[in-house]
């Protein structure tokens, strides 16, 4: 996230074109999951320790290539609806928002039909569930999983560059702030179902944005830093509460987490 | 076939276990040249200047201890929980607990004398870390959280509290409105066990912390639990050692010691809480656990190696502009690096046909580790 976040920023500041940007920030952020996917799935490295230098590289990284472009403002998407449709906050609530809104809405969509309806989707899901099956089968279980990783790092590194493009926009050091650890306890709390997700994710959202809103409005009750840590305590209590109604991780893909080596 | 092949090892390699961390710190040096450049910086002076220089400068040798101190303590509680399988990411937000608890009972006795202080506020130190750690333990055994992310999450958590802290209740009154703790007396502040130089009292507490810890590892039924739960969970579970308890030592092993390196930082090296207290220890401690291999000794080495990070990073700031963000990016690929060597302990090159069922059934020794490994350590 934070590497697609520097590069989209980069790239849109340099180019002065927000979708290269956006573009960008997706293709560098797949190349660095392609260094989490060879070491965990052709290495059989740890899954966690790896996740975690990966992490500490990004936030380094994106570090060193951001730090040119601190306190400069970039390029941003317009909006993409006539400014009439937007006069009244109800309509501005529907068509007022950046184009990247509506892209993570029909990307979810399109993920959540790949997955449940489309033929290699159930080979992903397959592999998954039991990759010594899929393999016997004849699937390719390292390049779908491979492919896979590939595409949850070009996602999380175009919802970096939203952070950098369009929700500040500017880049600072560790500008995420930790919302892709969140973004996996949204998997959790779905239970790996997409239409869940989305739901999951406009939760957030809305606990994100009532601190900002309760700052605005000078709604003193609570000290910032309460505010602040309000998503963090969320997502804990939230896993709480959908582990103690699910005793943990159902509907998890039976091989998550495992690494797989061809036998015969 | 002549491409090179990995094929099974009967036993794990204890030569390749020893051989992955120098490796990984090998391999660091020379792609981290070339990446530097490639970033256009001077690669290899930043590798010479981090490195290599501090080695040859006997003023650093105490910078490079200090440093140590609180990552070899961290690492070690952290390896006592990975041994296990317990994944504690929070050791961060433990560690500032353990700052913040400890320097409680410093604003609370500012006005006292007596030799029990420091002590009072190591062993609050080690509670408060304990108590936070308790968090992800309690949401795990009771209700199967998954530690990795409710710790983690506690992290961000622990330095808002911090920050709440800094600018409210604990601010110095005294302090021209910086957020920042009054001074700690000297009796809240740890001696230096060398004098005339920066090496306080947390330098010989985190060797005998690791010490201690490789004799309970090594000796006692709780180190081989923690290590048969890790291999072999249903072995462990058949020998009644259950999975709660396990989950309750790790966390509070790896919670007490971050706690106790926090408070050692705050009455050590600042001498007071600061909002900028959190330097990211708790997550370079995970890079320190695995490049010692889980093990306490191996991680007194590693941790010099890290500090070695820190300390040459600091300085290749001022020497040659290095951002101070490189020393992440070369802890992060000393990490990489040592994943991926360790696929040597189980595998091994090798070039040529498979060897198929036949041929190794026919002559069995071929194939046999010369060495069996060894059980303890």
């Amino acid at each position: 996230m934070l590497i697609g976040a520097v590069t989209g920023f980069a790239v849109a500041t340099t180019t002065g074109l927000p979708v290269l940007g956006a573009l960008g920030a997706m293709a560098a952020a797949a190349l660095a999951a392609s260094i989490f996917a060879f070491l965990v799935l052709t290495l059989m490295a740890n899954q966690v320790a790896t996740g975690l230098a990966l992490t500490i590289f990004g936030t380094g990284v994106s570090a060193l290539i951001g730090a040119p472009f601190v306190g400069i403002t970039t390029p941003t998407f317009g909006p993409i609806f006539p400014e009439a449709l937007t006069s009244s906050p109800l309509l501005r609530l529907v068509f007022g928002h950046s184009p990247v809104v509506y892209l993570g809405l029909i990307l979810t969509l399109a993920v959540a039909w790949f997955l449940a309806r489309s033929r290699a989707g159930l080979i992903l899901r397959a592999v998954g569930e039991s990759d010594t099956a899929a393999h016997a089968i004849g699937y390719p279980v390292l390049t779908v999983r491979y492919l896979a990783i590939l595409f949850g790092g070009a996602m999380a590194g175009l919802a970096g560059s939203y952070y950098s493009l369009v929700l500040t926009p500017m880049w600072a050091e560790r500008l995420t702030a930790g919302r892709g650890w969140i973004a996996i306890a949204l998997v959790v709390f779905a239970s790996w179902k997409p239409g869940r997700m989305l739901a999951g994710a406009y939760l957030f959202g809305l606990v994100i944005t009532m601190e900002l809103q309760a700052k605005a409005a000078g709604f003193n009750m609570f000290a910032p830093e309460v505010l602040a840590a309000l998503p963090y305590v969320a997502t804990i209590a939230v896993l709480a509460i959908i582990s103690a109604a699910k005793r943990g991780g159902a509907n998890a893909p039976a091989c998550l987490g495992k690494s797989f080596r061809a036998t015969a | 076939m002549s491409l090179m092949r990995l094929e099974s090892r009967r036993q794990e390699s204890r030569a390749m276990m020893l051989a992955a961390p120098v490796i990984a710190v090998a391999a660091t040096l020379l792609v981290g040249a070339a990446l530097f450049t490639l970033l256009g910086h001077d690669g290899l002076g930043a590798v010479y200047e981090i490195f290599v220089k501090p080695l040859f400068n006997p003023y650093r040798w105490q910078d490079l201890l200090v440093k140590a101190a609180p990552l070899a303590m961290i690492a070690t509680g952290l390896a006592i929980g990975f041994r296990a399988n317990v994944w504690n990411i929070g050791a961060e937000g433990q560690y500032i607990l353990g700052g913040l608890a400890g320097t409680g009972v410093a604003l609370a006795t500012l006005d006292m004398t007596g030799s029990w202080i420091l002590p009072a506020m190591l062993v609050c130190g080690i509670l408060g870390g304990m108590a936070w750690a308790a968090i992800p333990a309690l949401l795990k055994t009771t209700l199967g959280v998954n530690e990795i992310l409710s710790s983690l999450m506690l992290n961000y958590v622990a330095i808002q509290i911090l920050y709440y802290l800094m600018r409210g209740p604990w601010k110095d009154p005294m302090g021209f409105n910086f957020p920042q703790t009054a001074m700690f007396t000297a009796d809240q502040t740890l001696p230096m066990v060398v004098p005339g130089t920066l090496i306080h009292l947390g330098v010989p507490l985190a060797a005998a912390v690791a010490l201690t810890a490789f004799l309970v590892l090594a000796r006692t039924v709780t180190g081989f639990q923690m290590k048969v739960v890790g291999l072999a969970p249903r072995a462990a579970a058949f020998g009644g050692f259950g999975a709660a308890s396990t989950v309750w030592i790790a966390l509070l092993a790896g919670g007490g010691l971050a706690g106790l390196a926090g408070i050692i930082e705050a009455a050590g090296p600042f001498g007071q809480m600061v909002p900028q207290f959190p330097t990211g220890y708790g997550y370079t401690a995970i890079i320190v656990a695995f490049l010692g291999r889980l093990n306490p000794l191996g991680i007194l080495l590693a941790a010099m190696v890290l500090a070695l990070t820190y300390v040459g990073g600091e300085s290749a700031q001022t020497t040659i502009g290095l951002p101070s963000a490189a020393t992440g990016v070369f802890q992060s690929m000393m990490l990489f690096f040592l994943l991926a060597a360790d696929i040597l302990v189980r595998y091994r090159l090798v070039s040529g046909r498979p060897a198929t069922v036949a041929d190794t059934a026919a002559n069995p020794a071929a194939k046999a580790e010369p060495k069996p490994k060894a059980v303890t350590a």
